[in-house]
């Protein structure tokens, strides 16, 4: 039982690192946006077995929010959004993909180097899930940092928060503030970014944050 | 318990209740009132503290804090309630967007007294968030071009240091299991000191560096500080001054809480030069950046990034002399660079711009606001008599007593940031009027609260006082 609760939570957890990795190279909004829900799916199913495997019936509640909120609601309103604003046919020029994809690889080997010597400690199933959830992390603060439309930087922070996800579900008995807090950020999320796209949209007429970076405050 | 319930009650009741008035008039009083209950119910901990249970705790650390956010809250409340009336008259704001600015103003005070009082690490990370997306509301209020740009590069830079914060914060929680057992203990801070000595090492050293990170972002520390100046400049004023009076400490709070941990960890590392290095960094970057402002929020706002910097700095160096000059600077520098936004803010009404060059000669045309800026630059940069040159005289020497070569950049960083602002606000407050004169009902009630214990700080420092930091600087290692 042990063996086989290690094995499907590591499988998981590495098809999250392998979703993060497609997010990479998607240079379509649309189709950006299909892999941050099953990014979220993904999520939603590894949140599940950890609460079959440690018997937590919180987590059940995350990984509703997950399937609900993470994989169904958001990239659908997202999609809409893009719709409406008329950039679904564009290509956005992700930079370097191939780089990209290298620098990726040093983060997941980073983050292995880094969690799993420092967790000995913990039980396996919570080490292997911490060290790939990092890595989901730290992917997703490169994708942000190397993408340059406002939307495809929300769903890069949207990949960096599943991978936090991972990690706090994958923290034996962690208490309530877990459910608390996605179901927070989620909502919040959910509502700040539909503002702010809305309204990005209704003043600039465009949502890509170089037309925003004109602006650099003093050159008025 | 009842005064801890005042703290966080009353910014939860002036939420609803904000929200559901009409009328700017009756809501600004409200928010002045609610305020003034918070700041009473704070001042009423002193006296009677509440035990600690694994969600709120009030000891030496926060009780300081809570009371000087709650003050700080109060006199921004007065302020904000003579501010508004002349951007509904300009029509800046509109009144809807005003009963939202005071709801978010309530969300703001409670998240910040929330953070500051619990005893949960989980919960203080939620009440740090809470604090930013409300001020992130704010900061876009105006609506204009670069506000919503500020409020975006705020909230995308936020949003990255928030999930760091709570990276670092679930390996904390990893680190307790293994000692403490899982559940709420893993998270309740004091719990976590009791048995710090037990944990990896290793395992906190990482998490440390997450939380310095996430943290840090809300500190302003550079190279994480780019949304700083924008949200400074573009918000409404009471929320600049609310942001590097109340929100930057809030997030300093955190990460000392976390230094404390680590220093009950035998075997880890020293949190130390990490801050250090990032004080420093900070220090040294914005003076020189404070040349170039052409606008006097931004100008200020960078001088924020200073002060933290050195407040930082001054924690990193540690020890209980170095503990304690932080402590006093947080203090005075929250209630300096307060009172300075507060000026500013009715300066940029009487010049109907916040650009520099368009502004002249104010201690001729509005005297009493002219010499209040002139007054609260001059505590700023750390000239005598005001209480941050004591706080920097100490940050300097005893940097002097142990790593004279850091002592000497300190200085450089201190005396550059010094000719920057004297040289741009001369330029405001003397020579010809530049600019239009228009008459604006300034309210000095809050600048000279602030400013008066300032002064009083600089010339003396009552020994109950010096005697409550000083057993708090212990408490930080």
């Amino acid at each position: 039982m042990h063996g086989l609760s290690f094995e499907v939570a590591n499988t998981l957890a590495g098809l999250l690192v392998l979703v993060s990795f497609l997010m990479i190279y998607q240079d379509r909004l649309p189709a950006l946006l299909n892999v941050l829900g099953l990014h979220a799916f993904i999520l939603a199913l590894a949140v599940v077995w950890q609460a079959y495997v440690q018997d937590a019936p919180s987590l059940y509640v995350t990984a509703a929010i997950a399937l609900g909120f993470k994989a169904a609601l958001i990239p659908t309103v997202l999609q809409r959004i893009v719709v409406r604003l008329g950039i679904h046919r564009e290509i956005e020029a992700v930079t370097g993909t191939g780089l990209t994809m290298l620098a990726g690889m040093g983060l997941v080997a980073l983050s292995l180097e880094l969690m799993l010597p420092v967790t000995t400690h913990a039980d396996p199933v919570t080490r292997e899930d911490i060290a790939l959830a990092l890595s989901v992390v730290l992917i997703g603060l490169m994708m942000m940092v190397t993408r340059r439309n406002a939307v495809s930087q929300v769903a890069a922070f949207l990949s960096m928060e599943n991978g936090i996800d991972l990690a706090a579900a994958g923290a034996r008995g962690m208490p309530f503030v877990v459910e608390i807090s996605i179901a927070f950020s989620v909502l919040v999320a959910f509502l700040v970014i539909g503002i702010f796209l809305f309204r990005i949209r209704e003043r600039f007429d465009t949502v890509n944050i170089h037309a925003l970076d004109q602006f650099r405050g003093e050159r008025r | 318990m009842i005064p801890l319930a005042g703290v966080l009650g009353a910014p939860l009741l002036g939420v609803a209740v904000l929200a559901l008035t009409p009328g700017y008039r009756l809501s600004a009083r409200l928010n002045v009132v609610l305020s003034l209950v918070a700041f009473a119910a704070a001042l009423l901990l002193l006296l009677d503290r509440p035990e600690t249970n694994r969600f709120l705790l009030i000891d030496d650390l926060n009780v300081v804090f809570v009371v000087l956010s709650t003050f700080v809250g109060f006199t921004t409340s007065m302020f904000s309630a003579s501010y508004i009336g002349h951007e509904l008259e300009t029509g800046r704001l509109t009144p809807a967007y005003l009963r939202f600015y005071h709801a978010m103003f309530q969300v703001m005070m409670f998240g910040m007294n929330l953070a500051l009082v619990s005893n949960n690490i989980g919960l203080m990370w939620v009440a740090v968030e809470l604090a930013t997306l409300s001020t992130v509301m704010m900061v876009g209020i105006y609506r204009t071009h670069e506000a919503l740009e500020a409020a975006w590069k705020y909230f995308i830079l936020g949003s990255v240091g928030i999930a760091l914060a709570l990276f670092g914060t679930i390996l904390v929680y990893l680190a307790a299991v293994p000692v403490v057992g899982g559940g709420l203990d893993g998270m309740a801070w004091t719990v976590l000191l009791a048995h710090a000595g037990g944990f990896d090492p290793k395992l906190l050293d990482i998490a440390f560096v997450f939380l310095l990170l996430g943290y840090g972002t809300k500190v302003g520390l550079a190279p994480m500080h780019a949304w700083l100046p924008d949200a400074h400049a573009e918000g409404p004023t009471p929320i600049s001054a609310v942001l590097s009076g109340l929100l930057l400490n809030v997030a300093l709070y955190a990460l000392l809480r976390f230094k404390i941990l680590l220093a009950a960890c035998p075997g880890g590392i020293a949190p130390g030069p990490l801050m250090i290095a990032l004080g420093l960094l900070s220090l040294l970057f914005a003076s020189l950046m404070l040349y170039r402002r052409r606008d006097i929020k931004r100008l200020f706002a960078y001088s924020s990034i200073e002060h933290m910097g050195i407040i930082v700095f001054a924690f990193g160096m540690g020890g209980p002399l170095g503990n304690f000059a932080g402590l006093l600077q947080m203090v005075m520098h929250s209630l300096t660079k307060s009172a300075i936004f507060f000026s500013v803010g009715h300066v940029a009404q009487v010049k109907g711009t916040q650009r520099i060059a368009e502004m002249g000669g104010l201690t001729e045309t509005h005297p009493l606001l002219g010499w209040s800026l002139v007054a609260g630059v001059v505590a700023i940069v750390g000239l005598p008599p005001f209480g941050v040159f004591t706080s920097e005289f100490l940050v300097v020497s005893s940097t002097f007593a142990r790593q004279p070569l850091l002592a000497v950049l300190l200085v450089i960083g201190l005396l550059v940031a010094l000719g920057a602002l004297l040289l741009r606000v001369s330029s405001v407050a003397f020579g010809e009027v530049r600019g239009p004169v228009r008459r604006v009902q300034a309210s000095y009630v809050p600048i000279f609260a602030h400013l008066g214990p300032v002064l009083v700080a600089g010339v003396y420092l009552p020994g109950p006082l010096v005697a409550w930091f000083q057993h708090v600087a212990v408490l930080l290692g």
